[in-house]
């Protein structure tokens, strides 16, 4: 494997699969999408199995998850929003399986794909959209037009509103995308310190204590940005959801 | 910015020339990727854009139907099913709670007119004793009047005739006193009258 922090996002064909002059490949990304998948629906499917009253630890974990998610949606969107609960606990559940798979050596980070985050943020913009205009037709650009705002301000903040609304799926994305892939490279790097300064004999050796705890102290830190980023994604998504069922209700 | 962590690991083992000049980075970096075909940092490499979404559309879309149709009723069920159940042990608790107050009171009632009872028999006994008691005592008290009255009878009858016979003696008495201080006799009449007279000074 080469030493090159950015080597582990390369995207390497498995099943080449060309259609219409595209390339549908199945790769090493699409491997780790369905493993993302498998694990997720695998984990809830068969700690659930049991229906138990009580609850054993796997289904606890479960149930606490689609608990926390549920308390989420309904804070954020109101009980309008719950609709929108099986939308918004794949996206956590996806995304944070993909993390936290990211964080086994070797594998592959499906989230540290640009197009992937912004799909997924598109998604979600897109069912804001969507179901907006559909359930309110043209009170859904309420949304543009908070209450309470002078009238002399008004063009001015429905033209920061409209920016802040265009930029949503980007930060939604690019906050997902980068901070996989900075925490990714970063502690590539730090663990291939180790490595170069171990080369150097007894003083690298020595020198090499320093980024070895920084390795060990960023794995911990991304286990947490793991699973806070895809927090991060599921509230922004609830919050996006409650303009979608309360255009204008800020 | 990402390429330039790949110089530091690049660089830092030997190459001492690759410290240079940036340029000079990035061919290093440059031919690191060339083994995987393009040189571009990959997250950004277009042509991997239609896969990935391709496939993520197949993956993410399969999990969401396994969630909406699969999970989410599933655990939800189980949440309900635990809610309704909690509810239900609830109720049945305070249902449970209310029928040994219920038992409580009535045994607290009957407990309370037992008592009631149990003290109307005891004044009844006592009134009944009382009464007794008092018919008794005016019985003996009645007995033990007329027994008294007939002893004063019987002592006032002594003393009547005690003193009737006081009379007498003192008649005989005072005829033996005559005699013997004047050698007469007296008569009976005159002592009488005398003993008579003497009382009467008396």
């Amino acid at each position: 494997m080469s030493n090159d922090p950015t080597h582990q996002f390369q995207i390497s064909k498995i099943v080449p699969i060309e259609i219409g002059g595209m390339d549908f490949s199945f790769t090493n990304a699409s491997l780790f999408m369905v493993a993302t998948v498998a694990c997720a629906a695998g984990f809830l499917y068969f700690s659930t199995a049991n229906r138990g009253l009580i609850p054993s630890r796997m289904q606890s974990v479960a149930e606490m998850s689609y608990e926390f998610i549920a308390s989420m949606l309904r804070e954020g969107a109101g009980s309008h929003g719950m609709k929108f609960f099986p939308m918004v606990f794949s996206l956590f559940m996806f995304v944070l399986t993909a993390n936290l798979l990211g964080m086994f050596p070797y594998f592959f980070t499906v989230t540290s794909q640009i197009i992937v985050t912004f799909a997924l943020a598109l998604f979600v913009i897109g069912t804001v959209i969507v179901y907006g205009f559909y359930k309110h037709g043209l009170h859904f650009l309420n949304v543009f037009v908070p209450s309470g705002v002078p009238g002399v301000l008004l063009p001015l903040v429905v033209a920061i509103e409209i920016i802040s609304f265009l930029s949503r799926p980007i930060s939604l994305s690019v906050r997902l995308f980068a901070n996989m892939l900075a925490g990714h490279i970063t502690l590539k790097v730090f663990s291939g310190f180790v490595v170069s300064l171990g080369a150097l004999g007894a003083l690298g050796i020595g020198g090499a204590i320093l980024p070895l705890i920084m390795t060990v102290a960023l794995t911990g830190l991304e286990f947490l940005v793991a699973f806070l980023q895809a927090y991060v994604f599921a509230v922004l998504t609830c919050m996006y959801l409650n303009d979608a069922v309360h255009p204008g209700g800020h | 910015m990402f390429v330039t962590p790949a110089f530091a690991q690049d660089g830092a083992p030997a190459n001492g020339e690759t410290h240079g000049a940036a340029g000079n980075v990035h061919t290093e970096t440059g031919v690191a990727h060339g083994e995987h075909g393009t040189g571009v940092f990959p997250p950004f490499d277009q042509s991997t854009y239609p896969s990935q979404l391709l496939w993520l559309v197949i993956t993410f879309g399969l999990f969401y139907l396994v969630m909406q149709k699969v999970i989410v009723p599933r655990v939800g069920g189980i949440l309900e099913h635990r809610h309704d159940r909690i509810a239900q042990d609830l109720d049945e608790a305070s249902r449970l709670k209310a029928e040994a107050d219920a038992a409580v009171e009535t045994y607290e009632k009957e407990l309370a007119a037992a008592r009631a009872k149990a003290g109307s028999i005891a004044d009844q006994a006592r009134d009944a004793a009382k009464t007794k008691a008092a018919a008794d005592r005016a019985a003996i008290e009645a007995e033990l009047s007329s027994k008294l009255s007939a002893a004063e009878a019987r002592i006032s009858d002594i003393k009547a005739r005690a003193f009737a016979e006081v009379g007498t003696i003192a008649e005989e008495t005072a005829a033996a006193i005559v005699d013997q201080l004047i050698g007469a006799k007296a008569t009976p009449e005159d002592v009488k009258a005398a003993v008579a007279a003497a009382k009467l000074e008396a």
